[in-house]
């Protein structure tokens, strides 16, 4: 008789996969990528395509010439950070800025740690702050959506301050009337408004985010601790210092959305465990509201995101799963 | 519908090659290998010689110690020789070679299949009766039975939990055995109750198998004490930690045995070769085994008397197929490949899973993408991730405060890791080193 295979158990493997997982986030960020087209134009898909082939050159030459290992570009992770990167740049950024962009996110944020699932900090929001910091002018000039019948040209973009500005305005003046300058809750949550092309529509990025629970590529955890304590923590500062806007455009504003449910929720750079995961995702909500309240920028979700990434270790090493039959300590 | 309450994995059952297939028995084989190794614990003594006659059923080895069992002769014949084989592991291990003649039974065992309900025995001469009988458990773990039924001072049984669950995939021994023999495994677990001195028990069912459940409930109704629970499928169900979470709601603690929370857990077939021993006088020599795969001519489920050799058993399932690349004894969650299949049948194999070459190799590992699927899946409560990393940098002292010895090896973990890494081959080399560091340590105490 041949030669029998021989190998330890299990036998079975489930047939899940690094791809097929971001292939599901891929997927899940379609939705806010068709109302981003519809809204903004051209300038979304040149800029998205430029920064997720980048990232995909970037890491193929990094691993290929520099680390001298098999390049593994065919995991899909590239693309998916070179698409986060995108959704988080205005529609109308020149493209050698978008390319530096890709090239802090894969070769500084990824590539320097050694490759996929050894970096402590979300590679696309390593590049989005770095491009923040170095080109704030062009990084803060967003083009104002005309409306969904005209498709937008790529360059002559109208420009116009973004909800988060106003809101910003309106808690440094102390006065809430600023606030009436604010778009409708509607325009809002569909995405009829300035921002970085992926972050506008709540909707599109809500439907993303139940594909992804179906799936179980992701828990309910980081999202849902995330929203309910901006919305707890905005809710008591609406309250109580004058200026302060309400929850519902704290929630439907800047990055939020798309950071709570897409860049929050990176496997490699959050908590292992449920409560650790609840704990991260508080933080984060916490630290959100307080640079949006306080703090010189007026979005701060790519900042609270990598404060937190960097607590994530600590996390994993002191939050422990409940271990089978361990008694609750009296 | 109940299950256990941390972690598990849901792997396709993929029963329908053998399931409802009637009990076949093998024909018995021209010359018996009986493995004096049969169990967990010290090996057998043989006490036969070369050239001496035995019948089935009469003793051959003795135990070899408390933690040990029993060997009867499964054929009639002449003992050849007492050697070394090697298992289907390339494992050496002492045997009796027995050269068949005809098919004689010693004349006390009762081969009718007249149901006798009837216990008058004690409770001691049961126990007494089991562990003459030679019967260790037949789920996969082989702990003598006998020992179970004898909870050290101090601790008392206060339920039996039965064992119908049949987690693993592909196998389907044990629920053809309750639909052909649940009136017996019915007064077996009456006589393991009172054994124990206990009046209730739970059957642990899961719910692919509905007419199992129906057929016990049944029976169930008309015995006092003996309860069917179904339960929800979910690997490992099976294990026995997490069968007595699911079926009573109580956890066992760390590094504890069952009888911890009042506890004594049996599989159906065990309970089985309890009745024939008490009721019967039969004791163990044979087992049913679930011969399967997608691409075996006859599937099915198969009464072998120990000591046939494997290959006889496949040859009466139809062969070993030419697209065979994997043959592993047991299921595919936690049984272990075969290097040949020459070994004889004996009270470990439940069964032989035959996979095609296409599904016999690992996927390429990737790097692990810290995505914790591994943490909750782990049904006890692990981080198969970080315990496979201290592995590899082999800090055992860091791998037992993370409970490494706690680990059951499931293999959840590795079933369900997107980067398809070795999580449990790690695991296990620590779990080797922390246990052996365990025990050198209470040795120089």
């Amino acid at each position: 008789m041949k030669q029998l295979i021989v190998s330890a158990a299990p036998h079975v493997h489930s047939g899940d996969s690094v791809r097929r997982n971001m292939l599901n986030v891929i997927i899940a960020l379609l939705p806010a990528f068709i109302v981003s087209v519809v809204a903004f134009g051209w300038g979304v898909l040149i800029v998205s395509a430029t920064s997720v082939a980048s990232c995909l050159l970037f890491e193929w030459l990094i691993a290929k010439f520099i680390m001298k290992e098999e390049p593994t570009i065919g995991d899909c992770s590239a693309v998916l950070t070179g698409l986060l990167l995108a959704f988080n740049l205005p529609s109308n950024l020149p493209l050698w800025i978008v390319v530096i962009g890709a090239l802090v996110a894969i070769g500084v944020g990824k590539m320097s740690y050694g490759g996929l699932g050894q970096n402590p900090f979300n590679p696309a929001l390593v590049g989005r702050v770095f491009l923040l910091i170095s080109f704030p002018v062009q990084m803060t000039t967003w083009p104002r959506p005309l409306g969904f019948s005209s498709a937008m040209p790529f360059v002559d973009a109208e420009t116009g301050a973004t909800p988060l500005a106003i809101m910003k305005n309106a808690i440094k003046a102390g006065d809430s009337s600023l606030l009436n300058d604010l778009p409708t809750l509607w325009d809002m949550a569909v995405g009829y408004l300035g921002g970085s092309f992926g972050e506008v529509s709540a909707i599109a990025l809500l439907i993303g985010g139940i594909y992804l629970l179906c799936t179980k590529t992701i828990t309910w955890h980081i999202p849902v601790s995330i929203l309910c304590t901006v919305a707890i923590f905005s809710g008591i500062l609406f309250l109580t210092i004058p200026g302060a806007a309400a929850p519902q455009y704290h929630l439907l504003t800047g990055g939020l959305m798309l950071g709570a449910i897409f860049m929050a929720t990176d496997y490699v750079t959050s908590p292992m465990t449920p409560w650790g995961q609840i704990i991260y995702g508080i933080g984060i909500g916490l630290i959100v509201v307080i640079i949006r309240t306080w703090g010189a920028y007026p979005e701060g979700m790519s900042f609270a995101i990598l404060i937190m990434n960097a607590v994530t270790t600590l996390l994993n090493m002191y939050i422990r799963p409940k271990r089978f039959g361990e008694k609750k300590k009296a | 519908m109940k299950t256990f309450r941390i972690g598990g994995v849901h792997p396709h059952d993929n029963k329908t090659y053998s399931a409802h297939k009637q009990i076949t028995e093998v024909p018995l084989p021209q010359k018996a290998v009986i493995p004096l190794v049969q169990h967990i614990g010290a090996p057998s003594k043989p006490i036969v010689q070369k050239g001496d006659e035995v019948k089935v059923g009469q003793l051959i080895a003795e135990a070899g110690g408390f933690v040990s069992a029993n060997i009867h002769s499964p054929v009639s014949g002449k003992v050849q020789k007492i050697d070394a084989i090697k298992d289907a592991w390339g494992m050496t291990m002492p045997a009796i070679f027995i050269d068949v003649e005809g098919d004689e039974w010693l004349p006390e065992i009762d081969r009718t299949p007249t149901i006798n309900n009837i216990c008058k025995l004690e409770a001691k001469e049961i126990i007494e009766k089991i562990k003459a009988a030679g019967i260790v458990g037949l789920g996969g773990a082989c702990f003598p039975t006998h020992v179970k039924l004898m909870p050290p001072p101090g601790k008392t049984a206060e339920v039996l939990v039965v064992n119908g669950v049949e987690c693993e995939p592909y196998l389907t021994c044990d629920h053809q055995l309750m639909l052909e023999h649940g009136e017996e495994i019915m007064i077996g677990i009456q006589i393991l109750m009172k054994a124990l001195g206990i009046s209730k028990a739970v059957i642990g069912i899961e719910k692919n198998k509905p007419d199992a459940i129906e057929h016990m409930q049944k029976l169930a109704s008309h015995t006092l004490g003996v309860s069917v629970e179904p339960l929800n499928l979910r690997y490992p169900q099976g294990g026995e930690k997490q069968l007595i979470d699911a079926c009573i709601r109580r956890q066992v603690p760390s590094g504890a045995l069952p009888i911890e929370v009042g506890a004594v857990v049996d599989n159906v077939a065990t309970i089985y070769a309890v009745y024939e021993a008490v009721q019967k006088n039969k004791p163990l020599i044979s087992r049913v085994m679930t011969v399967t795969g997608k691409e075996v001519k006859n599937p099915g489920n198969y009464l072998v008397r120990f000591g046939t050799p494997l290959s006889d058993v496949m040859t009466v399932a139809g062969g070993v197929p030419e697209t065979t690349g994997k043959i592993i004894g047991g299921g595919p969650m936690m049984g272990r490949a075969m290097n040949n299949i020459d070994m004889p049948a004996n009270k470990r194999v439940s069964g032989m899973l035959l996979l095609p070459e296409s599904e016999s190799l690992r996927k390429k590992p990737e790097n692990c993408i810290r995505c914790g699927k591994c943490v909750s899946a782990c049904p006890m409560g692990l981080e198969p991730y970080l315990l496979s990393k201290l592995s590899a940098y082999q800090r055992w002292d860091d791998m037992e405060t993370h409970n490494v010895m706690d680990c059951i090896d499931c293999g959840c973990c590795q079933f369900t890791c997107p980067s398809a890494r070795p999580l449990l081959d790690y695991i296990r080399v620590g779990k080797a080193t922390v246990g052996a560091n365990i025990r050198a340590r209470a040795a120089a105490k």
